[in-house]
C-alpha cells in the first residue's frame, strides 16, 4: 500500500469499564472502500466518531496524510460523515442544507449554488431543491444527505449504517449507487454496517470487529476464503464448525483429531499440536457422494441425510454425522437430471484440505 | 377526537363532558365574575352589578397612581423577560449538553425557586437586597424576577433540547460549522418556540408576580400586583375589578399566542405556506 490517506494507531476508547474500541490499528489507502463490519456494539460507529472527532480517542493516534489529527475540532478535519438517521436540518430546504458547508467555508454565493447544483444531479434529485426534508421519501432524504457530505468535495468520507432504514430493494439499489458514487468521485470511504452481505457486495477491504477488537481485515474473498478467527468464519456467509485437538503441524498444514475424524486444514496461524482447535469448511466447498467409506481417510465423515432443501439453482443438505454433529452443505444443481439424495440416505462428506481453515477456538476462552 | 361509538360510550361521553364543563366553570367564574364587576354602573362593589358602565376603567387610566404603577410593571416585566430568556436558555443548553462535574447540583440549584415557598426566596432576596441597597430599586425588581423566571425559560428550553436530535449538531460540526455557528444556525432556530414561549412565560409571571414584589417595594416604586394588594386592604372599590380584568386578559392573549405559535410550528414549521415549494 502507497502511503495511506487515513491511519489509526493504537486507538482507544472506553465508557467508564467498557471497552468500545481496544488498540485498533488500520490504514485506508486512497481512493479505498474500506467496510467495518460487526455486531452492534462491537465498536464501529465508535471508531467512525472518533475519526469524524465528534468522540475523543482515550490513546493512539488518528492521521491523515500522515498528519496527525487527533485533537483536531471536528469542523477543521473536513472529513465527510452520512449520519445513521440523515441529520438533515428539518428547518432548512434541501439546497440550503447542501449548502451548508460551503457557506461554513465562506464560497461565493454563485459558486454555492452552482456546487448545489450539481450534487442534486449527481444523487439523482435535480429539482428536489425547494423541497424540506420532511417532503421527502427515506430513500430521497438520503440521497440529499449524501449530496451535502460530498458536496464539499472531502478527501474522506465517513458513512455509518447509512441504508439500515431503508427497505430491502431500496437499500440494494442505493449500494449501487453509493458504488456508483465512489468510483465516479474517486474518494475514500469508510462504511459501517453489520449487514456482512452489503460489506461483502461494496467494499474494497471489509475490517471485522468483534467486542471493540478488529479480528480481521482484508478484502470479501481473503474473508471469505481465509477467516483468521472463527467469529470471522461464522459472522460472514456460513460455516461448518469442527473442533478438536491438533494432531500434528506440517507444511502449513495440520490436522485436527475430531470425534474419531481426521481433518486436514490449512494451518493460518501455527498452532502446537495438542491445543485445541477449530476447523471451518464452507457448505458449498463439501461434496457428497452416496455411500459409506472406509474410515479413518481424511477429510471425510460419514452420516446420513437429516433435511433437505430445494434452492432452485443449489440444493442444501443438513447431514447428521455418525457422531452426531450437523453439518450444512450446499450442491449446485447441474443438469437438472440427478435427483439429488433423499432424506435418510447414508452419505459420505469430503473436502479439500486446502479449502479448510484451522482457527484457534476462541468462543472457548 | 376520537369517535367513540354511542352505543357503548354514550353516557361515559355525558358524565365526561359534564365533569369538564364542571371543572371550568369552577376555574372561569370567579375570573368571570370580575370581569362582570368591572363593567358595573354601581358605585361600589355589589354583584350582579345594576348596568353597564366603564367608569372603573376611565378611573384606573385617569388615576396617575395606577398609571405609575403600569409603567413601573412593564418596565420591570420587559427587561425580565429578556434577561430571564438569554440566561434561562444559555443554562438549559448547559444542562442538556454540558458533560461538567456538579451538572446535576447547578440545574436543581437552577430549578430552586420553582419549588422553594416564595416567602422564602422574597425573604432571603430582601435581606440580601437591603445590605446591596437594592430594595425598591428598579434593579433590584428585574434582578429579583430574573430569579424568579429563569426555572419557567430553563425548563421550556430544556424540553426542547431533548427532543432535539443530537446527530444535528454533530452534523453541523463535520460539515465545517464551529460550535458557536452550529448553535446559532441550526439548533437556535429550531428550540425558538420553546425560547419565544419561555419568553412570554418569563412576562406574564414578572407581571403577577406579588409576594416577592411586595418585600422589595416602596411607596414610589409600586408595581400593579402591589398597588392592589395595598388597595384591596384599604378601600375596596371596583377600580380593582378593572384592573383585575386588563390583567386577566393580558395573560389570555399572552398565552393564545403562545399556543398559537406552538401549533404553527408543530404542524408546519417554517415552510407551512406552500407544501409544494418553489423549485429552486
Amino acid at each position: 500500500m502507497t502511503s495511506p490517506i487515513l491511519e489509526l494507531r493504537d486507538v482507544s476508547k472506553g465508557y467508564g469499564s467498557h471497552i468500545a474500541v481496544a488498540d485498533l490499528s488500520l490504514q485506508l489507502a486512497k481512493g479505498e472502500f474500506l467496510s467495518l463490519l460487526g455486531p452492534s456494539g462491537s465498536g464501529k460507529t465508535t471508531t467512525l466518531m472518533m475519526i469524524a472527532g465528534l468522540l475523543h480517542p482515550d490513546a493512539g493516534e488518528i492521521l491523515v496524510e500522515q498528519r496527525p489529527i487527533t485533537s483536531l475540532p471536528p469542523y477543521k478535519r473536513n472529513i465527510g460523515v452520512v449520519f445513521q438517521n440523515y441529520a438533515l436540518f428539518p428547518h432548512m430546504t434541501v439546497a440550503k442544507n447542501i449548502a451548508f458547508p460551503l457557506t461554513m467555508r465562506g464560497i461565493s454565493r454563485d459558486e454555492v449554488a452552482t456546487r448545489v447544483h450539481r450534487a442534486l444531479e449527481l444523487v439523482g434529485l435535480p429539482g428536489h431543491g425547494g423541497r424540506y426534508p420532511r417532503q421527502l421519501s427515506g430513500g430521497q432524504q438520503q440521497r440529499v444527505a449524501l449530496a451535502r457530505a460530498m458536496v464539499f468535495e472531502p478527501p474522506i468520507l465517513l458513512m455509518d449504517e447509512p441504508l439500515g432504514a431503508l427497505d430491502k430493494k431500496l437499500r440494494e439499489q442505493m449500494q449501487l449507487e453509493i458504488k456508483r458514487l465512489h468510483r465516479e468521485l474517486g474518494m475514500s470511504i469508510i462504511y459501517v454496517t453489520h449487514d456482512q452481505e452489503e460489506a461483502l457486495v461494496m467494499s474494497d477491504r471489509i475490517a471485522v470487529f468483534d467486542f471493540g477488537r478488529l479480528q480481521q481485515i482484508g478484502s470479501p474473498t481473503q474473508l471469505y476464503d481465509r477467516p483468521a478467527t472463527r467469529f470471522v468464519a461464522e459472522f460472514i456467509g456460513e460455516s461448518n464448525i469442527f473442533s478438536g485437538t491438533v494432531s500434528a503441524t506440517a507444511d502449513g498444514f495440520s490436522v485436527l483429531e475430531s470425534a474419531g475424524a481426521r481433518l486436514r486444514a490449512l494451518a493460518s496461524a501455527p498452532l502446537p499440536a495438542g491445543s485445541r482447535s477449530v476447523v471451518s469448511i464452507r457448505p458449498e466447498r463439501i461434496a457428497l457422494q452416496a455411500g459409506d467409506t472406509p474410515a479413518g481417510m481424511e477429510n471425510t465423515i460419514c452420516g446420513s441425510v437429516s433435511e433437505v432443501v430445494y434452492l432452485g439453482r443449489s440444493r442444501k443438505y443438513v447431514v447428521r454425522t455418525d457422531s452426531g454433529h450437523e453439518v450444512t452443505c450446499l450442491q449446485q444443481a447441474t443438469s437438472g437430471s440427478e435427483p439429488g439424495f433423499e432424506l435418510g440416505a447414508s452419505v459420505s462428506l469430503s473436502w479439500r484440505p486446502e479449502d479448510a481453515s484451522l482457527l484457534p477456538d476462541t468462543a472457548t476462552n | 377526537m376520537t369517535a367513540t361509538p354511542m352505543h357503548s360510550g354514550h353516557w361515559w361521553t355525558i358524565v365526561r363532558i359534564a365533569v369538564c364543563a364542571l371543572i371550568v366553570v369552577y376555574l372561569i367564574a370567579p375570573m368571570i365574575i370580575v370581569l362582570i364587576i368591572s363593567v358595573s354602573s354601581a358605585p361600589f362593589l355589589t354583584f350582579p352589578p345594576p348596568g353597564f358602565s366603564l367608569q372603573w376603567y376611565r378611573k384606573l387610566f385617569s388615576d396617575p397612581d395606577w398609571l405609575d404603577s403600569l409603567i413601573t410593571s412593564v418596565q420591570i416585566m420587559l427587561p425580565t423577560g429578556i434577561i430571564a430568556t438569554a440566561f434561562g436558555t444559555a443554562a438549559a443548553f448547559g444542562i442538556a449538553r454540558g458533560r461538567f462535574p456538579g451538572a446535576a447540583i447547578i440545574s436543581s440549584v437552577l430549578m430552586a425557586p420553582l419549588v422553594v415557598p416564595v416567602i422564602i426566596t422574597a425573604a432571603a432576596l430582601y435581606g440580601l437586597f437591603g445590605g446591596l441597597g437594592l430594595n425598591g430599586t428598579l434593579g433590584g425588581f428585574i434582578l429579583a424576577h430574573t430569579v424568579l423566571t429563569i426555572p419557567y425559560v430553563a425548563a421550556t428550553v430544556l424540553a426542547a433540547l431533548r427532543v432535539l436530535d443530537e446527530q444535528l449538531e454533530k452534523a453541523a460540526l463535520t460539515l465545517g460549522a464551529t460550535y458557536w455557528s452550529a448553535f446559532w444556525r441550526v439548533v437556535f432556530p429550531l428550540i425558538l418556540p420553546a425560547i419565544l414561549s419561555g419568553f412570554l412565560f418569563a412576562m406574564i409571571i414578572s407581571f403577577d408576580e406579588l409576594v416577592v414584589s411586595l418585600f422589595i417595594s416602596s411607596p414610589i416604586l409600586r408595581p400593579v400586583t402591589v398597588k392592589m394588594w395595598s388597595d384591596i386592604r384599604g378601600d375596596v372599590n371596583p377600580t380593582i375589578s378593572a384592573i383585575g380584568s386588563l390583567i386577566f386578559l393580558f395573560s389570555l392573549v399572552v398565552l393564545l399566542a403562545e399556543s398559537l405559535l406552538r401549533g404553527r410550528w408543530r404542524e408546519g414549521g417554517p415552510d407551512l405556506a406552500s407544501t409544494e415549494g418553489p423549485i429552486q
